[in-house]
């Protein structure tokens, strides 16, 4: 019928600026103007500074450590109202944000490089990991966020660095200390080349003794990383079959040689893809990224330009939303103030993904399979009818059509017309099979 | 296609918000009950069951042996060994005889990785697989279906152990508003043709109806938070006495990746691991008599304490079985010692009994499983021997 499909394209979206919003964006917010020129306004938003603006009093990392040393002198609970100001503030711009696409690619490598609040004590410096060795660094090359992910003090918390001291070392042998191999292993297994590249223990040990030193330091004016000489191992440390001299340098020589390892690329390439393309990637566009991670020597604007340019990315609803996503996608279609409930960490806990709490250092599954469980999706629709209860006096079809324009299927149309209420109708395309799609 | 890790673990530390642990069910025509605890992230078998009867023990690990006396002392098991003091339930079970503590256990597996080992613990395969040993043996026993379908689980997500073709579900106890049944009928009809979405919603629909109805009227355990893992446990225990009830569970706890300040920080673990194993011998009631509770984690941990007072990934390490016909009472396998030169790769307890091999002495003692349906169980697997004299006859 022409009426229909007038009202259905009211709001002028075509299939691929849909999807451009869902898959590399967070979702339309509320009725946003759309972009007229897809591919246009994803590059637009890698070029330049991260777009972030966050409020002033947000701790920086010496800020972080300062808070967490006078909490731990004083027995006083400071920590956590920096802490839950920051996962407000960063939380927010998820869903206020008008450069989605890169702030999906914040969250992305920070998951890559997951610091979690499950252990390390790391409250007081994760909100300033983010901002500091993450947001600033997605653009960039990949050397680069991974040596800052590496000196920070949250990532050498989180994995026991800071206590790691060489066996050899003076300080290592005036207190009986010794290696800490958490960080050497899950950086080389989880951050850079990967299993798939061969290494072997005696790769890992080596790599740990290398990152001897790497630490914090709380008890100065400016907490931060400190490398400590004392507690260096001696001497000059074969890694995959690359030698390292000792020092502070060895260790960023030593990332150097990792970040530009083809299996490294690889790595990265398989995880873009899977994030972007499919839980399965097709090989080629693995291959692409990969290629294009070699020939610019891991630039990451580059890598993410590419993904925008694969036509396997451009496939409808391929990729099934985590709760992270579906929340996301959620509160911006509802466009809601940010400051009021449903605020989002509220929400990824009812639908168990909280924010920062990744149970392990991998961070959390970007594969269907993790998410689809039966209890899982009645928390959702449970959720989502929650969440309806603040659709006000808007109408839930205009909403749905303003979202997903031609991907909204005509049998979660009819469902909602036959709708006993407008928040049964809203609940229905929330927990209908194309919203929890991307 | 391979499977992933499953992500959704629910570790310790988030108890506040969603439980710390999670709980899978699976449904089949027999009155045995067959549970399974992953502990994630690599229990330490030296700090659970400790060989202080070993002279070595001191020398590598100095600062992570509890005290000969005092409340925090080892509970006695007559001799090399002795318990963690936070296991105190365990230990009483271990005095009547229904608990096997089975040491210098592996998989498998030995590139100490959690991730692809704990791949491993639950696919049962040297290679990724879509479907779990637990949900493989599911299908190894005869059907049944009851009120509740094939299967009721508890906890958010399913772990690959118990992931694959026999149905499995999950339930977890929650208190939000709900929408009205008829809405959910209409959510349900909106997904079914979905290739993801559809049997998930039908199957969560389900189960919650049939859980909560099995769970209705009381907590499961007397206060104990229902989302705490004793509480799953707990529920669970319910739910597998039940006459109609599931008759296989998957339970998982997290926080076991002591690196750093062990000795403090594998209390609250296995206080936990312990409350729940005694709310669920509680909760079986008669049941337990035709129970057994295996309990694995993805590796041991270094024999030598580390530059931080924890201890880093290792390879042998210890498994429980328990259970109201366990011949228990005993510590089973073949200690390889702690001299230097017993150490594995010198620096892990050497594996003496394979992990696969001790599961199938289980599975064909209680569930009756032979030769072949072992195999089809465990591919590849026809090596190992299946360990007996886990059950009194």
């Amino acid at each position: 019928m022409p009426s229909r499909a007038v009202l259905r394209y009211s709001f002028g979206m075509d299939a691929q600026t849909t999807q451009a919003l869902i898959r590399f964006g967070l979702g339309r917010r509320g009725t946003e103007a759309p972009p007229t020129d897809p591919q246009a306004w994803l590059a637009a938003q890698l070029a330049g500074p991260d777009p972030a603006q966050f409020p002033r009093f947000l701790p920086s990392v010496a800020d972080g450590l300062t808070l967490l040393r006078e909490q731990r002198r004083l027995h006083e609970p400071v920590v956590q109202p920096a802490l839950q100001a920051d996962m407000r503030a960063q939380t927010a711009e998820l869903i206020t944000t008008a450069a989605p696409f890169r702030e999906r690619l914040v969250w992305f490598w920070a998951n890559h490089f997951t610091v979690s609040l499950r252990q390390g004590d790391t409250g007081a410096v994760l909100g300033p990991f983010i901002r500091e060795a993450i947001r600033p660094y997605v653009t960039g090359p990949f050397f680069e966020m991974l040596l800052a992910v590496m000196r920070h003090p949250a990532m050498l918390m989180y994995l026991d660095n800071a206590g790691s001291f060489g066996p050899d070392s003076p300080a290592g042998q005036r207190g009986h200390r010794g290696l800490n191999e958490n960080l050497a292993r899950e950086c080389l297994e989880l951050h850079t080349v990967s299993p798939a590249s061969g290494y072997t223990q005696a790769d890992v040990t080596a790599f740990a003794a290398v990152l001897t030193g790497w630490s914090v330091e709380l008890n100065t004016l400016q907490p931060g990383f400190i490398f400590r000489q004392d507690a260096h191992q001696p001497g000059a440390k074969t890694v995959m079959g690359q030698v390292f001299p000792p020092g502070d340098a060895g260790g960023v020589l030593a990332l150097d040689f990792l970040a530009h390892h083809p299996a490294t690329y690889t790595h990265l390439a398989t995880k873009l893809a899977r994030h972007f393309v499919a839980d399965t990637p097709p090989p080629q566009a693995v291959q692409a990224i990969a290629a294009t991670l070699h020939d610019t020597k891991g630039d990451l604007g580059a890598a993410a330009l590419a993904l925008t340019r694969l036509p396997a990315a451009w496939a409808q609803l391929a990729k099934f939303r985590t709760p992270f996503d579906f929340a996301v996608a959620a509160l911006r279609l509802l466009d809601l103030p940010t400051d009021k409930p449903p605020m989002l960490p509220g929400v990824l806990n009812a639908l168990a993904q909280p924010v920062w709490n990744a149970p392990l250092p991998n961070g959390w599954s970007d594969r269907a399979e993790d998410w689809a469980a039966p209890e899982a999706m009645i928390r959702r629709i449970d959720w989502s009818y929650a969440a309806a209860a603040h659709l006000g006096d808007r109408d839930p079809i205009e909403m749905a059509d303003a979202n997903l324009g031609p991907l909204l299927r005509p049998a979660t149309l009819a469902a909602m017309r036959g709708a006993g209420s407008r928040r049964d109708a809203l609940t229905l395309l929330l927990s209908s099979p194309e919203f929890q799609r991307r | 296609m391979l499977v992933s890790r499953r992500s959704a673990l629910l570790g310790l530390t988030a108890a506040v918000t969603i439980g710390p642990s999670s709980l899978a069910l699976a449904q089949a025509a027999t009155d045995r009950r067959f549970v399974v605890v992953i502990l994630r992230g690599a229990l330490d078998g030296l700090a659970a069951i400790v060989p202080h009867g070993d002279p070595q023990l001191a020398v590598w690990r100095p600062g992570l042996i509890p005290p000969p006396n005092g409340p925090d002392a080892l509970l006695d098991m007559g001799g090399f060994f002795g318990m963690h003091p936070s296991l105190a339930g365990l230990h009483g079970l271990y005095a009547a005889g229904e608990c096997l503590p089975v040491h210098a256990v592996a998989g498998g597996y030995r590139s100490r990785s959690h991730f692809e080992a704990q791949d491993f613990l639950e696919c049962g395969v040297d290679r990724r697989v879509e479907s779990g040993w637990l949900n493989r043996t599911v299908g190894c026993l005869p059907a049944r279906h009851t009120p509740a379908g094939e299967a009721v689980a508890i906890g958010v997500d399913i772990p690959l152990l118990l992931r694959g073709p026999a149905m499995v579900g999950n339930y977890a106890p929650d208190g939000a508003e709900r929408p009205q049944p008829d809405l959910y009928a209409r959510i349900a009809a909106l997904n079914a043709g979905d290739r993801l979405t559809g049997a998930a919603v039908a199957e969560g629909l389900r189960e919650r109806d049939f859980s909560t109805a099995t769970l209705s009227g009381a907590t499961p355990v007397p206060g104990v938070p229902p989302n705490s893992f004793a509480g799953l446990a707990g529920a669970a225990g319910r739910l597998l006495a039940a006459a109609d009830g599931p008759r296989v569970a998957a339970l998982e706890l997290g926080g076991w990746d002591t690196h750093a300040d062990q000795a403090a920080r594998v209390k609250g673990p296995l206080k936990q691991l312990d409350d729940g194993l005694v709310a669920l011998k509680q909760n079986l009631g008669d049941a337990w008599g035709q129970t057994v509770v295996l309990v694995m984690t993805e590796f041991g941990r270094t024999v030598r304490m580390n530059g931080t007072k924890g201890t880093d990934h290792g390879t042998a390490g210890v498994a429980f079985v328990l259970g109201g016909k366990v011949a228990g009472g005993r510590v089973a396998g073949i200690w390889p010692g702690l001299a230097e030169s017993a150490l594995f790769e010198n620096r892990d307890l050497a594996p003496t009994t394979d992990l696969r091999g001790l599961t199938k002495g289980v599975l064909a003692a209680h569930l009756g499983l032979d030769g072949r349906a072992l195999e089809s169980v465990f591919p590849g697997s026809a090596g190992v021997t299946a360990t007996s004299g886990l059950l009194r006859v």
